[in-house]
Parts: structure tokens; sequence; C-alpha cells
């Protein structure tokens, strides 16, 4: 499963970072370096294994439907780069 | 600075108790400190200096101990990886994205260090988000390990990602520090600094308020000068918090109690495959002195099986980075830290982000983002866990028959800054021995044990069961009466 | 035959150029869980509160904060599920659903995936001519709703509010067992009736706590299922219904056309009644979805499970069995009045010990006229089942008639005052008193003999009589004593 260019452009988009056309090359072969080393895991038959799904053995506890927090507009909002009002403001979204 | 040296000559466990016998204060202890920091700038370790609130706090803690009260380790100076977030004072995880980042809330682990007294000196570097091994990849900078090799001032790294503690525990520049340890960012430092560093058991400590990194991995531990005083400051750091599903609801018992047991009658496994390829001769010698230590204090040794060993790295190298993926794509420019603009709202988080991130978490986010996305799941991601559970089922069958594991910490010693920073595979290598336990979530410590030929400290690692850590302290403790590790650096930062 | 098989009725097909086509419907719902805190985090529910103050620091996704479940949305799924007699599932994960969007702070939306909570179901739809569907249902999962964002308050910004983020949703999956616009109606309006019932979800689509993303194909009747296109957050019964049929209509005439369907998302404009593709070009989404370590997998005792099951209320279906088993209802009449579990209770106050065929003519009938007139719920109505049922025991004991009823119920509308409050204020007790009666009729005999005269072989004009009388006495006469008295004085053959 080797990567190409194109494939670290599409990974770059879905991850929301902006990658310049020059870094590409530099970033497949990188990519392709931890890939093709985590592939000897294909030497193990898993078939009949199950995930780990927790590094914990214990049932997850609940809360109750208590309202506990509420009206820290500020503290949700002082450090936004930018916000008016009490919103977050962000450049507009277009559906 | 006579008075200085002697204060901060003294361990957690032996300030802690003169300042209940009230023959010091906090004040002087602090003040005293605070002066160690400063005149360690040059190490790095500190990413923050809070000393206005150090002194403060140790006000605070004099009143108390004047009236004979305080908690258990009341005025005691502490340094905090800067991965907590603390309130009110800027906690960033050493990364560009979050500039200036101040939260409005301290996590459970520090907030538990100071409710039992404990006085906060600022905050340590560490590799941005914890993503690292040398704490090279830290937006303010290499910290610098304040050891060097005989006769060679090569500036080497100390370790990562909890660099900026293990080198202020190991320069005298905090009492004690708070560390996270998701694949061997606790264990490994200590090791190439001549600490002591513990990471408790997946669960035993509340990862609410640390900024995330592979959530199922990661744990938070001290990093101390000295067994007993891990055991201390473990205590205070541990606990069940209802804000965290996954930490568990357990009595914390109390370490130090436990570390006078010896190891008379336990069995000591020592796992095969812990015997890599191209391991230094030296550390193999230390391990083999290390057997013979315990043997001597009459614990039994067992050779044991650790089958799917050479798995756990790269299994690590998918899961953690998928994790990663997740928990960072919350730094997106909209409510806190860096915002580059863009022509929209996807150039926006496009640049932020590129911005944002350093290299080495750019390329984890992106490994991450890989082997999550459609098609590639069960190949990777899927896989990698049930690699998982055979490496969870190896110790457990290991457990059956030893009480604890003794293996290396690290397959070498500290090296030069920037001698592996290009290559990442290779510094990848460097947690071959303490990611198992992170996969497994289990505990494991890294004891000082002996110093490499080039003078610089080496370490040995102790694996113990699922929460018990007792054994691990006490075992620990018989290795370190062994060792006798007095050696330290000398304080080439002071001149 | 399997749900899944059927075949529309041919009254919903559609005619297209080329010939019949049939319509095939599949809903997402999301259903707001009824609840005071959110699914993850403390911060409230509660509708309609000032920007970003329903936040906690979980919802604002600050660093280092983590979910911990509320205990009632998972009770609440589960009571979903055994109401709409699905099956639990003893042991569930949360997933992580990764994407970027202002509005979602985490960069990920924890829902539930391969695990869900709650699996197969069905719900019985009601149609008119008391035709009933079974559509299947698919899964039922918990997952959080995001935040809003606001586009109309800078020409060039977006403002985020999080006060819904993180509240907790069912997303409940039908099978594509719908048929026409008609059928996705009715089942959105079941199981919004069924979930009201529960006491689960409030229901109310203008506020968003119900929402209904349509899946839509056209075929060939018993054909070829076709691509479907997905419609998102239609938030209105009658919008669904608009949306389908402009959707229908626009695949049918691209296939007419010799072209084909692409799979997207489209959105339901109220404005034109149009649907349009939402998201352009961008990139197929790749959810990336996997199991959010923050959170240890959803294990469940089916001692709780069966506790829920206890607490289970009468539900719409059982209550119609009900309704027309104890009281003689017609299944119109039962399934009009569970529509609603408030008419239904309402109705059964009233019919206590009473007659039930006349109480639900008056539920049904002038009560719910008189509410749907002045726009008013059942829970404000200004006449109680109490009052009502008063009302109803003076048309029994023939204290008025009920002609004179409906006047004093407008009345009692009106004024919230009890019946026979206005019975005895305005004298419109009923003319029981025979000489008063008597009076009354020779009086119109004696003004009227040639009709007197033409009754004898027209027997249809004794009608004409009793409405003089009535007439006289302000319809306040027992119209049944007036027709005994008419028959004594004069001589009306019967009519066959
Ligand atoms: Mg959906
Ligand atoms: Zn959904």
């Amino acid at each position: 499963m080797s990567v190409d260019q194109n494939t670290v452009r599409h990974i770059a988009r879905l991850a929301r970072i902006a990658v310049r056309d020059d870094e590409l090359e530099h970033l497949a072969s990188e990519l392709n370096s931890i890939l093709d080393w985590v592939e000897q895991l294909g030497e193990l038959d898993t078939s009949d294994v199950e995930p780990m799904t927790s590094a914990v053995e214990t049932t997850m506890k609940m809360r109750e439907d208590d309202v506990t927090v509420g009206n820290m507009q500020d503290e949700v909002t002082r450090n936004a780069p930018a916000s008016e009002d009490g919103f977050f403001v962000v450049p507009k979204v277009v559906e | 600075m006579a008075k200085n040296d002697e204060l901060i000559g003294l361990s957690l466990a032996e300030a802690r108790d003169k300042l209940k016998a009230k023959e010091i204060t906090s004040a002087e202890l602090t003040d005293a400190y605070i002066a160690e920091m400063e005149a360690g700038r040059d190490l790095n370790a500190y990413v923050l200096e809070t000393a206005e609130q150090a002194r403060e706090m140790a006000k605070a803690s004099d009143a108390k101990l004047a009236k004979g009260e305080g908690g258990a380790i009341e005025g005691v100076p502490l340094g905090i990886k800067d991965l907590f977030c603390t309130k009110d004072v800027r906690s960033t995880a050493c990364s560009h994205i979050l500039d200036g980042y101040t939260p409005a809330y301290e996590s459970t682990v520090t907030s538990q260090l100071w409710r039992d007294g404990a006085v906060m000196l600022g905050k340590l570097n560490n590799d941005e988000f914890a993503m690292g091994s040398s704490n090279e990849t830290s937006f303010y900078g290499p910290v610098t390990n304040p050891w060097r090799r005989n006769g060679d001032d090569t500036k080497l790294v100390p370790g990562g990602s909890s660099g900026g503690s293990s080198a202020a525990v190991a320069a005298k520049l905090c009492l004690g520090a708070t560390a996270t340890d998701t694949g061997g960012s606790i264990r490994q430092p200590a090791a190439f600094t001549g600490t002591v560093g513990i990471k408790p058991t997946y669960g035993r400590c509340s990862r609410w308020g640390i900024v995330a990194f592979a959530s199922s991995l990661d744990q938070a531990g001290p990093i101390t000068r000295d067994v007993r005083d891990a055991a201390i400051m473990l205590k205070s750091m541990a606990g069940h918090d209802p804000q965290d599903t996954t930490s568990v609801d357990r009595p914390v018992p109390d370490y130090e109690a436990a570390l006078g047991q010896g190891v008379k009658g336990l069995t000591v496994g020592i796992p095969k495959e812990y015997r890599v390829d191209g391991m230094p001769e030296e550390i193999d010698a230390l391990w083999s002195q290390g057997i013979e230590w315990l043997k001597a204090a009459g614990a039994n040794i067992k050779e044991v099986s650790l089958p799917h060993t050479k798995y756990a790295l790269p299994a690590y190298y998918i899961v953690a980075p998928a994790e990663a993926s997740s928990n960072l794509a919350r730094y997106d420019g909209v409510r806190y830290g860096l915002r580059v603009d863009g022509k929209d709202i996807t150039e926006m988080y496009e640049n932020t982000r590129a911005e944002g991130f350093g290299d080495e978490v750019r390329r984890r986010v992106l490994i991450g983002t890989y082997v999550l996305s459609a098609g590639y799941y069960d190949a990777y991601y899927l896989k990698a866990q049930k690699v998982r559970s055979l490496i969870a089922h190896d110790f457990r069958q290991a457990f059956s028959e030893v009480d604890v594991l003794l293996t290396p910490t690290a397959p070498s010693a500290a090296f030069g800054i920037g001698e592996k920073s290009d290559d990442p595979l290779s510094m990848y290598l460097n947690d071959v021995f303490t990611v198992t336990v992170n996969l497994a979530g289990l505990p494991g410590i890294s004891v000082p044990a002996g110093l490499s030929k080039e003078g610089l400290p080496l370490g040995l690692q102790l694996i113990g069961r699922g929460f018990d850590e007792e054994t691990l302290f006490r075992t620990a403790h018989k290795l370190e009466e062994a060792a006798q590790f007095t050696a330290a650096p000398e304080a080439w930062w002071r001149s | 035959m399997e749900i899944g098989k059927r075949v529309a009725r041919e009254e919903d097909w559609i005619q297209g150029a080329t010939g019949d086509w049939e319509i095939v419907l599949g809903l997402e719902v999301h259903a707001q869980v009824t609840s005071k805190a959110k699914l993850f985090s403390g911060a409230s529910t509660e509708f309609g509160a000032e920007q970003n103050t329903h936040v906690s620091l979980v919802d604002a996704a600050l660093p280092g904060m983590l979910p911990v479940i509320n205990r009632v949305c998972v009770e609440q799924a589960v009571k979903t599920g055994l109401g709409l007699k699905a099956k639990i599932n003893l042991r569930s994960v949360f997933d992580r659903k990764n994407y970027f969007y202002p509005d979602l702070p985490q960069g990920y939306q924890i829902s539930q995936f391969k695990h869900p909570i709650v699996g197969e179901g069905e719900i019985e739809i009601d149609l008119p001519e008391e035709r009933t569907e079974k559509i299947g249902i698919e899964r039922l999962h918990l997952e959080q709703d995001a935040g809003k964002s606001v586009h109309d308050m800078h020409p060039s910004m977006s403002h985020v509010d999080l006060n819904r983020s993180g509240v907790a949703l069912m997303e409940i999956v039908s099978r594509p067992d719908m048929r026409s616009a008609e059928e996705a109606q009715a089942y959105v309006r079941k199981l919004r009736t069924i979930l009201r019932y529960l006491g689960t979800c409030d229901g109310n689509m203008e506020q968003g706590s119900l929402r209904a993303d349509v899946n839509v194909s056209v075929r060939k009747p018993g054909g070829e299922l076709g691509t479907r296109c997905e419609i998102k957050n239609v938030n209105s019964i009658r919008f669904i219904g608009q949306a389908i049929e402009h959707e229908a209509r626009r695949q049918i005439e691209i296939l007419e056309e010799g072209g084909k369907i692409d799979q997207e998302t489209r959105l339901f404009d109220p404005k034109t009644g149009e649907t349009r593709s939402m998201r352009s070009k961008e990139e197929a989404h790749d959810y990336r979805y996997f199991p959010d370590p923050d959170l240890l997998p959803l294990e469940l005792q089916q001692e709780d499970v069966d506790r829920i099951a206890a607490s289970l209320p009468e539900l719409p279906d059982e209550k119609k069995e009900r309704l027309m088993a104890d009281y003689g209802l017609s299944a119109y009449d039962a399934t009009v009045l569970v529509s609603d579990g408030a008419r239904a209770d309402f109705f059964e106050e009233v019919a206590k010990g009473r007659d039930p065929k006349l109480a639900v003519n008056w539920v049904n009938g002038d009560l719910f006229a008189a509410l749907n007139r002045e726009g008013h719920s059942l829970e404000a109505s200004p006449v109680s089942a109490k009052q009502l049922g008063e009302l109803l025991d003076l048309i029994s004991d023939n204290t008025i008639s009920g002609r004179i009823a409906k006047d004093v119920f407008d009345s009692m509308y009106k004024t919230g005052r009890n019946a026979i409050e206005i019975v005895e204020k305005e004298g419109l007790r009923q003319v029981t008193d025979t000489g008063a009666i008597e009076a009354a009729i020779d009086e119109v005999i004696a003004a009227n003999p040639d009709k007197v005269e033409q009754v004898k072989t027209k027997p249809k004009l004794a009608g004409w009589f009793v409405g003089q009388v009535m007439k006289a006495t302000s319809g306040k006469a027992n119209p049944q004593l007036v027709n005994e008295i008419l028959a004594k004085k004069i001589d009306i053959p019967s009519e066959d």
C-alpha cells in the first residue's frame, strides 16, 4: 500500500493541513517508510483475535442527569481568536 | 549559595520531613529553587516560570505548616509539564497552535498536588503534544540534558516527551515534576537523566485536564530523584475522577509504605524477547547486573516469553497517530489558540493547522488520518488493536508465572541534539522497551542503575501487573539500594 | 409478504412520460432526547438560551476535556427502543465520526456506528381509510448534536453558538419501506406520537427537536431499487411531503431523459418547494469512524432493561385496541384519539360513566373544532374534561337539548364557566312542562289551519310543526315531548 503524492494531498485535505506542492514528495516518502515498517504486522494471523477496546477492565460509569455547569460564556469564549457578543466568529460558511 | 545548595540537596521526602518539623520553610526552599530555575535557563527546561505564584503558594504553605497543618507534600516545589492545563497559567502543550492558551480550569492531577500542598514553580518543556522521544519537537526549542559525555560538551537530549521534567529534576531545578507517558515518555527521559520515572497503570491517574495525545495510552506520572519521592508524588497524583470515565475507582495504596518490603519470595521475569539485535553491550551487561542484584536480594529469577514484543512498536505507531489525528482535530483556530486567516473557512483551517503544527505532529496526524481512512481501517487500526490484544495476552500469561518483569528502559543512553531528528524511524526505536507497557495498560518504572562507558546514566525498567504499583515500588527500591547510583551531572549550566 | 418487498398501491404510482414509477422512501429521524443535561456534559439542554451560555468546557472541546455519559439519556434510548418493539443491545460502542465544521468543536461527533444501542424494530403507521402498514426500523443510536452557525449577522463572517453542541439525539433509521409521501408523513406522525407517549422526545419540529433526513429513490413498480438521494434536515411534516414529491419528480425526469441519479445529499428549500444539491464538488466524505478511546463500551444489565420495560406506558396501538374494545369506538375514532395521548386521556375522563359515543363525538368534534379554530392546544383548553362531562350529563338527563348544548359549549369555551351555571343564568333549561308545550302547539295549530290539513296527506310536514314549536320556545322545548304531544293533537299518518 504505497502512498503517492495525490494520496498525501487527499489525506492532508481530510486532516485540514495545508501542504505545499514542493513538500509532497518528501512527505510521501516519509509516510511510506513508516507504513512499510508497520506492514510487518501482516506477518501475524489475527483472524481469531478480538481487538482491544480498552486498556482498562472496568465498566463505564454514568453521570446523573443534573445540570451542573453553565453561564460561563466568558470562560468558554475568552481564548477565542475572534468573538463577538459571546459568539465565536469564523469566516463565512456556505452550505 | 551554600545554604541553597543544602536546601536543593534534599530529596522530596527529606524536604517534606524538614518542612513538617519546621526545620526549613517552604519560602526559603521555594526561593532556592526559583534561583536554580533562573540559573538553569540555558537548559530550556521551563517554558514558563511562575515565581510569583510559587512564592505565594509557599507563603500559604508556611502558614499551614506553622499551625501544624498542611497536606502530604505541603510546601514542596514542583515543576509541571506543559501538557497539564493549569488554571490562569498559560498551557500550550508546547505547540504553536495553542499560542497563549490560558485555561480557566486546573487538571485533576495538578489540582490534587495543590490540594496536598505542593508549590508550582512553572511549566516544563515537552515535545509538541508529547510527540517525540528527545524533546526536540517543542515549539519552544529543545531541552538540553544536564548530563554530558565524559570530556565532551556536546549537547545531549534529555529524552522525551517529558524532557523538561527529566532535565529539571536531574539538574535540581525542582524537587519533582509531573510527566506523561504515551509510549515511554516518562521512563525513557528518566533513564536518559538518571532520574526515577513511573508510568502507573492506565486508569490510575485522571486524564482530565491533560492535553490528549492518544487517549487509550496516555497516563500521567511523576519524575523524581529517587524511588521514595516517586511513591510520594504518585500517591497525590493518583485516584478516581468522575470526570474521566477511564479512571478507575479503587483506593490508592500508601506506596511509600511498600518500599521497605523487599523482594524475598518475589519472582522476577526476564522476557527473552527484550534482548534485541544491535543492543549495546553495556545495556545488556547492566540488565544482567540488575538480575544479579535482585537475585542477591532474595528474588527468584525466571525467564519468560512475550512473543509479540517485536510487533508492539509498529502497532503503537498505528494506534497512537490514529487517536492523535482525531484528538488534535479540535485545534482549528475557532475557539482558542492560533488562527491563520484564509479566503474561506476551509482555508483558515488548513493554514492554521499547517502553521500551528510542527513537522512531527503533522507527520503523525497524516499517518493517523491515513490509517483510519476509508478502506484502510481494517488493515491498519483494527489490525493494530488486535495485536494489542495479543500483547496484553502475552503479559497476562507471563504474570501467571512471575510477579514483576525486569528489562532495560531504553536501547541506548542519551544521544546528541540533532543526531536522530532527521530520521523518524530511528527516533521511534527509542520506545522499543517502553511501548509494550502502554499498549497493555500496565505500570512501568525506570530506575537509574549505572553509567555508560561515556559516563551517561542508564536505566532499568520494571513492569508490573495492572494496579500493582506497590510491587514495582518495592522492587525498584531494592534495585536502587543495590545500584547505589550517586552520580550527578556537573552543574555546568550554572556558570 | 416481507415488509420491504411491498409494491406501492397503484394510486400511489407517479405517471411519467414513459410509464408508471414507484417511490421508495427511508427516513433517518433525529429526535432530541428529553433530558435536563447533555449527553456527555452537565450543561443544560434548555431551548432558546443566550448564545454560548449552555456550554460546558467539554461542549466547547477545550484541551483536556473528557466526556462522561448521562444515565438518563441512555435509559431514554432504551425506553424508545422498547417502544419501537426493537432489540436492545446490552453492549454498544461509541464511535467518533471525524469531520471539520465550525459548529462541531471537537472535530468529531460522538455517535454509534458499528454497535448501536438499539437494533431492529417496527412501527405500524395509520393511513386513510383505516389502512395500516408496517415499517421496519433498522436501528436507533445515540449521538451528539452539533452547535449552530448563524450566517446572517455579518457579510463575510459566520457566528457560532454551541448551546446545542452535545445535546443527546436519537437517530432512528427506518428501512426503505415507505412508498408515498403520505406514508412517510404518517410514519413521522406515528413515530412522534410514540416518542411523546414515552416521554423520550418532545417531538417539537419547529424547535428542531425532531428532524428528518429523507432518502428518496424511484423505480419501476416492483422493479430494481434505484439510486437514492438524501434530503437533509427537513423540519416539518408538510415539508417532508413537498420535498418527497419534488425530489421524486426530479429523479423521474432525469431517468426518463436517459440520465442517471448521482447519490448525493440535498437540501429542501421551503421557499421554492424544491431540493438542491448541498455539497458541491467536495471530496466524498470520509468520516474515519473509530471507537472513542475516551469512553468505554456501554454495558447494560438485562435487569435494567427489564425495569425500563416494566415502566413503559400504554402505547398508541395498544391504547387504540383497548378504546375500541372497552368503549365500542370505531377504528377511525380510536385512531384519532390515540394520535395524541392527552386527547385519549381527555376522552377517557369525559367518557367515564357516560355514553362513549356521545363523548367521542364531542371530544373529536366540537371540542377539537374549537381548539383548532382558536389555535389552542388541548392543555390550554378553556373547557376541562370535567366540565365537558358535566355538559354531557345535562344532555343525558334532558336538562338541555343537544342543540342548546352547542350554544352552552360555545359559551363555556369563551368564558370558562361551568355548563349548569350558563344554563341557569341564560334560562336555557329545556321546557319539559307539558302545559307550556301544549300551549305553544295550540298556538301554532291555530295560526296554521291550512298546514294542519296538509299534514294529513304529507306526513313530512310534521317536522315543520316541530320547528315552529322550537322556534316559539327559543329551542328550549324538549323535542321528544313536542313530538308526542303533537301526535296527540293532530292526526299524522305513519310514513310507511
Ligand atoms: Mg445519518
Ligand atoms: Zn445522525
